[in-house]
Parts: structure tokens; sequence; C-alpha cells
């Protein structure tokens, strides 16, 4: 379970970039997770509050929006989404996919602060 | 209360990829050869990493940082092949990530290693997440594992280079299905090299020197390049 990892670099890097803006109340954090990540939602959403007790960002939610697994089919030259996370071809020719689109994303999007 | 938004586009291991990134040029300019190793825990890494070292030794030099949670064993067995190994104990944490590479590093010459090999934590998940700065990553599967782990663990996988089917001399044994266990590596990781190796034996290991050799000629070659 490396969540609690990710969710510590998270809001380290929250943190600083509050600091950066003279000090930010943040309300939420937005994040962007791919579903290939190797990060699973429920286990960095649980890491996540216990993780923000005593820092800064205690009190504040998670709000994760998931980030489907597309490859670049390089025989339809076209963005594809595969049948499923193990099955990494093309729906439409079949084609294996060598390059990863989008599906891997561990970012942080947005804060939401108050006004 | 009101609430406004931020915009921030800020990946989380933004961090570990700089300092990956900052080790894979430093491996570069030093021309050693870096390899990763991940797989679960029992899979043969360390017996394969073993034969390894003591193959490439004979005429190369070979160092190891090895990642462990807590036991110093592993790296006292791969000393029998060279003194230059290292151990990084990670406490309770579940993988390696590039500042414990970093440290491990610390006083070494890279200048003098050719190849170095890094033995990830036993685990096929949190792994995949962390760039080490390697220049090829090792996914290891035993034969006694089944053949469906690459469908179970894609993100690893796909985020490893090459695929070692260990403990080949236990295939027949363990009723293993060798083509099933390819169509699955292929499915999750389309192109991927596959070597089947006996550790035990020392079958199917040539193959993996050959492409280490092949890998460091590269490595220096782009040395040479960068310093014309």
């Amino acid at each position: 379970m490396h969540e609690l990892s990710i969710a510590i670099s998270m809001i380290d890097q929250i943190t600083e970039e509050s600091e950066s803006r003279g000090g930010l109340s943040v309300e939420a954090v937005h994040l962007k997770l791919g579903i290939f990540s190797g990060v699973d939602k429920e286990a960095l959403l649980f890491a996540y509050e216990l993780a923000c007790e005593g820092s800064p960002l205690a009190g504040s939610r998670l709000v994760i929006e998931s980030i489907p697994l597309v490859i670049y089919c390089d025989a339809c030259q076209k963005d594809r989404t595969p049948p499923s996370v193990y099955e990494l071809s093309c729906p439409e020719c079949g084609t294996p996919g060598q390059r990863i689109v989008t599906g891997r994303e561990i970012e942080v999007a947005s804060l939401e602060v108050l006004a | 209360m009101s609430t406004r938004m931020v915009e921030v586009r800020a990946k989380v291991l933004k961090q570990n990829d700089l300092l990956a990134r900052a080790l894979r040029e430093r491996f570069r300019t030093e021309g050693t050869c870096v390899v990763g190793l991940v797989s679960s825990p029992g899979s043969g890494k360390t017996a394969f990493l073993e034969k390894l070292l003591a193959g490439l030794a004979r005429d190369s030099r070979v160092a190891a940082l090895v990642g462990d949670l807590a036991t110093e064993n592993d790296a006292a067995r791969l000393r029998r092949a060279t003194p230059n190994v290292r151990q990084i104990t990670t406490g309770t944490v579940c993988h390696l990530d590039a500042q414990m590479v970093e440290k491990a590093l610390e006083s070494w010459h890279l200048d003098r290693i050719d190849f170095l090999f890094i033995e990830n934590v036993g685990n096929l998940v949190c792994p995949s997440s962390y760039d080490l700065g390697e220049e090829l990553r090792f996914v290891l599967l035993s034969a006694t594992e089944g053949e469906d782990k690459p469908l179970k663990y894609p993100t690893i996988f796909n985020s490893s280079d090459v695929a070692i089917i260990t403990k080949m001399d236990l295939a027949e044994a363990a009723e293993f299905d060798l083509a099933a266990a390819r169509r699955n590596i292929e499915s999750v990781r389309p192109g991927m090299q596959v070597f089947e190796v006996s550790a035990k034996t020392g079958t199917g290991m040539q193959p993996v020197f050959d492409l280490l050799h092949a890998q460091l000629a590269r490595a220096r070659h782009s040395q040479v390049v960068a310093t014309l």
C-alpha cells in the first residue's frame, strides 16, 4: 500500500503551493487519477484523510476524477480506448497499442479554496 | 462561505521524477548500465540476480542495491558474487524511490561500475509508480506463480521493459502454461521482450547476458558521443 506515500507527497506539494501563494485555506483538492497509475482510488481516499491529520490540510476533502486508459493506435492513427486494462489493443482493428495517451496520471488539477 | 478554484496541474510524484531524471543523466554520463528488478515476493529475484552478478563479474565491474523491508539476508547472499552490494532497508515502505537510490549510491564511483542492479522490494503494485532512473526495468514472473500474473498486475508489466520468466526448471511440475504466460504478457505490454530462465540450472541465462552486454555497449557509445 503506497497510497500513504502518495498522500504524503500530495500534502507536501499542496502545502508548498499554498505557501507560495501567500497561504490558502484549502477546502478541497481535485486530483486526476489514471486507472493505469497503479494507485487505488479508495485506498488513496482513506490514506489522504489519515495523512491530513495535523497538517495544514486537515479537514479538507479529496475529490478524485478517474482518468480512463487511452492508447494510440498506430494502424488507425487515432486515440482508442482499449477493451480493458489488461488488453492493450485497439478495439476497432486489434492492433496492439504500445503508446499510452492517458491513464497513468497522478496529478493535482486544482484546489478549491476559501475566497 | 464561498470558494474559488485555483488551478495547479502538478504531478504528485514530480520530485521523484525530477530526481530520477537526474540519476538517469548521471548514469549515462558515467557510462553505467543500470537495471531495475521488480517482482512479487518469492519469485526468485535474488537467485536470478546472484546468477547475473556472478556471470557478469567475470569480465565486468558489477554492483547492486537491494531493497528490502527489514532483513539484510539478500545483500549477504549477493555479496558472495561481489562486495559491491548495498542494502536499502525501507522499514514499512513497500517500494524504493529515487531519493533512496541516490542516498544509497553515496561515495560509490559510478565510473568504475559497468552494471548496477537495483532490486526493488518484492511487490507488484507500488514500485510501478516510482521511476528510479534505471535504463531498463526487468519484471520477473516465476513459473510457480501461474501464468495470469500479468493480467492481475498490468501496470507493473506495462511500466517494465523486459519480462523474465524464472524457475523454468519447475515449470513442468507446476503445470505452467508458457504459451498463455507469453500471451498475457503481450496483452498488457505489446512487443515486450521475454526471457525464460532457470537461475538454478543456468538455462536461458546467456541471452540475458547478451542483452545486458549490448545495452552496456550502447551506454558506452552514447557516452563517447556525448563527450565529443
